[in-house]
């Protein structure tokens, strides 16, 4: 049935609109969401609270993107949504592979990213949109994933070129005691040797499980944080590694020495923000905001992306064939537009998907990498993160 | 330069008895939320004139007494006297309307509403909407052909140019482009369509008889990187001879043998070049450059960049008055 479809589509590339009456039942193309949510401490500040559409609302608004080019291209896209516990997300995971879905976005942290994608195995592509991890795109990577979220690499890289262009290159690391925070950590350290800055003093912020928001919390942390920071060698800058949300927010004009803070805090390296407007962004935070009645979040950017390359590569391909759509995703041939300001491809070495970094303050883009003085002989975007030459990973 | 310069003041006199309009050209300026006007004889700033929210889209009737400016952040589009810049009234847009093209007649005039995946057919004299056309996601650029019987639109998103019959406002076929899909620009005879990718960095040349693309011009500049070539804007002159497509963060425009698609020189412009267009006998193409705040002025019988214009902030549309 698919199949004779997908016959009548293919080759025509100018489709006159036919008739209702002519008009061949759509080619469906199934894909998931599933977000396994870890139910930790609420974030520091309350504007950071998880909305219960998380990632979710950017699925939404993707399919809404994929279905109306597939009005013109005779394709229809679906988007099964589904929040699980650690607990059940392997259980989840079977469900949508045993309901035969071959492309399931996957919004979860490193460990569970890995574990669900050897789950999945050959069944379905996966589709990378939180995980950040290193090792998810070196020594633990799998050809069945991309990854549209950035890793922790290209995300320091990011902003170690910014800090290299503002001459800054002196800085005061601070990590959380989390693994996450010590991954983050090693991401620096590696920037700071690729990029000639030097990292003075390095220090542990030990979460100790106080200070979050209690009624006395912010006069603990006032008096707890200028002295944690008290005495540290000649730097240029504070960078925070603390993707645990445990300190990092409340540094910026907390530390002992009047330094500017990035990282986890002040200067942020991400995939999106709510106040890009550069390449477009207007119109696309519009649409979000209408659907969602939010500012958009990065998982909800990465989701989007990550359902705008199916849909992408369904619309090149004029096909709705899981094996043809996968294939194309995967070769050189396939490109896609994020509103970054160019085309954004997949690295053949890793399948992480090459993408300009935002560096962002709380209310604006302060400013985009790579650094034009960043220059790469094949793609300026692969001075971000691990290039060909130096990854781990080893497709079979 | 100098005789430029001299000739002006003689215009500037002679402009106080002929038609006060002709040669005028009308920049918007997306951020300060005017438009600049230049006097295209003495290459000189008139005025400046508050024309509402993100003034982007711009262009004039074919006799010359009405001014249409895309008011995006208004929702609607914005009717000036190009004589006075006096507000003379508003069309109803649809959302967000970005650009938008008149037909050949003067009437009716087709907006591409960018938030709304809408093309909206707006009634210049009744200023009634006669039509709301769903197209793909991003509509942006808007052509008609000479004839006026198809009107093109691009959208952004979906990367297609859509020919909609003028008569039945029905999609009548959807061309695949490449990404992000930002002009349409037909030839005067109607025998070729030009639609620019920005970034696909393409331009592909459509025969509008069958709506196959027969060609895709790409760009190369020595010291540029691939990514930042973003075509934009695409003019042709009237004799088919040329083509000009706007770059983009290339801050060059292109200059094209329209006879064989092929490129024969970059022009260097101010940064971020996005919308041009041509004086009425086409001696000269004015660009707007978003990131430097100007204008590019090209001389097209020498492709020489000869003057550029200080104008508002991120300058992005432009329409020269007709004779």
């Amino acid at each position: 049935m698919l199949k004779g479809l997908i016959g009548l589509l293919a080759g025509a590339v100018a489709l006159a609109q036919p008739a209702a009456a002519q008009t061949p039942d759509p080619v469906l193309i199934r894909t998931a969401v599933l977000r396994v949510d870890d139910p930790g401490l609420p974030p520091i500040s309350r504007l950071d609270l998880e909305p219960a559409d998380l990632g979710f609302a950017g699925a939404r608004l993707a399919i809404e993107d994929n279905d109306t080019t597939g009005r013109f291209m005779g394709q229809d896209f679906e988007a099964v949504e589904v929040a699980a516990s650690p607990q059940t997300a392997a259980a989840e995971m079977g469900k949508l592979l045993d309901d035969g879905i071959e492309f399931i976005v996957l919004l979860a942290d490193d460990a569970t990213t890995l574990a669900l994608a050897d789950q999945a195995g050959d069944r379905a592509m996966v589709i990378n949109a939180r995980a950040r991890g290193d090792n998810l795109r070196g020594a633990d990577c799998r050809y069945n994933t991309i990854h549209v979220a950035p890793s922790r690499a290209m995300l320091a890289d990011g902003l170690a070129q910014f800090l290299m262009w503002k001459n800054w290159p002196r800085w005061f690391l601070i990590h959380g005691s989390h693994p996450q925070d010590q991954a983050m950590a090693d991401a620096y350290r590696r920037s700071a040797a690729k990029f000639g800055a030097q990292i003075v003093e390095e220090r542990e912020y030990v979460d100790t499980g106080g200070a979050r928001r209690t009624d006395s919390g912010h006069v603990q942390v006032q008096a707890q944080l200028p002295v944690f920071t008290q005495r540290a060698a000649q730097h240029d800058i504070v960078i925070t590694a603390d993707e645990a949300d445990v300190f990092a927010a409340y540094l910026p004009y907390l530390t002992w020495d009047p330094r500017p803070v990035a990282g986890s805090a002040g200067l942020v390296p991400r995939s999106w923000h709510p106040a890009m407007e550069a390449w477009g962004g207007t119109q696309f935070q519009n649409r979000f905001e209408r659907l969602a009645n939010r500012p958009i979040r990065e998982e909800d950017y990465q989701a989007w992306l990550s359902l705008r390359i199916v849909g992408e590569a369904a619309t090149r391909t004029q096909s709705g064939d899981p094996k043809v759509l996968k294939e194309f995703i995967l070769s050189d041939r396939f490109d896609v537009a994020g509103f970054k300001g160019q085309a954004l491809t997949v690295r053949a070495w890793d399948h992480q998907v090459r993408q300009p970094i935002l560096l962002t303050t709380g209310v604006l883009t302060t400013s985009v990498s790579p650094q034009d003085q960043y220059l790469h002989q094949t793609s300026q975007l692969d001075t971000l993160g691990i290039d060909g030459p130096e990854t781990e990973c080893q497709f079979p | 330069m100098k005789h430029l310069l001299c000739s002006a003041t003689a215009v500037a006199v002679l402009a106080l008895a002929g038609p006060a309009l002709a040669n005028r050209v009308f920049v918007t300026n997306e951020r300060s939320n005017d438009v600049t006007v230049l006097d295209g004889e003495t290459m000189e700033v008139i005025g400046t004139y508050p024309v509402g929210n993100r003034p982007r889209g711009i262009t004039i009737s074919p006799d010359g007494t009405e001014l249409y400016v895309c008011a995006s952040d208004d929702d609607l589009v914005r009717v000036f006297d190009p004589n006075t810049m006096e507000e003379l009234h508003t069309l109803p847009s649809g959302p967000d309307p970005e650009l938008f093209v008149l037909h050949p007649s003067g009437n009716p005039l087709y907006i591409a509403n960018e938030d709304d995946n809408l093309v909206t057919v707006v009634d210049v004299k009744t200023h009634r909407v006669l039509a709301e056309i769903p197209v793909g996601v991003e509509p942006e650029g808007m052509g008609v052909s000479p004839d006026g019987r198809v009107v093109i639109n691009t959208s952004e998103t979906t990367n297609m140019a859509h020919f909609i019959d003028t008569e039945t406002y029905e999609i009548t076929a959807n061309v695949l482009v490449d990404s992000r899909p930002r002009f349409a620009q037909f030839t005067a005879d109607g025998s070729k369509l030009y639609v620019t990718s920005e970034i696909g960095g393409t331009v592909s040349v459509i025969d509008p008889a069958t709506q196959q693309i027969t060609k895709k011009i790409t760009f190369e500049i020595p010291g540029v990187l691939p990514e930042a070539i973003q075509p934009v804007a695409a003019r042709v002159t009237s004799d088919g001879k040329k083509l000009y497509v706007a770059l983009g963060p290339a801050n060059r425009v292109a200059v094209i043998d329209a006879q064989t698609d092929e490129v024969i020189d970059y022009l260097l412009v101010g940064q971020r070049v996005w919308q041009m267009a041509f004086n009425p006998d086409e001696t000269y193409l004015y660009t707007t450059n978003g990131n430097s705040n100007d204008v590019s002025i090209i001389d097209v019988a020498r492709d020489e960049v000869v003057r550029s214009v200080q104008v508002g902030q991120q300058p992005w549309g432009v329409v020269v008055a007709p004779n």
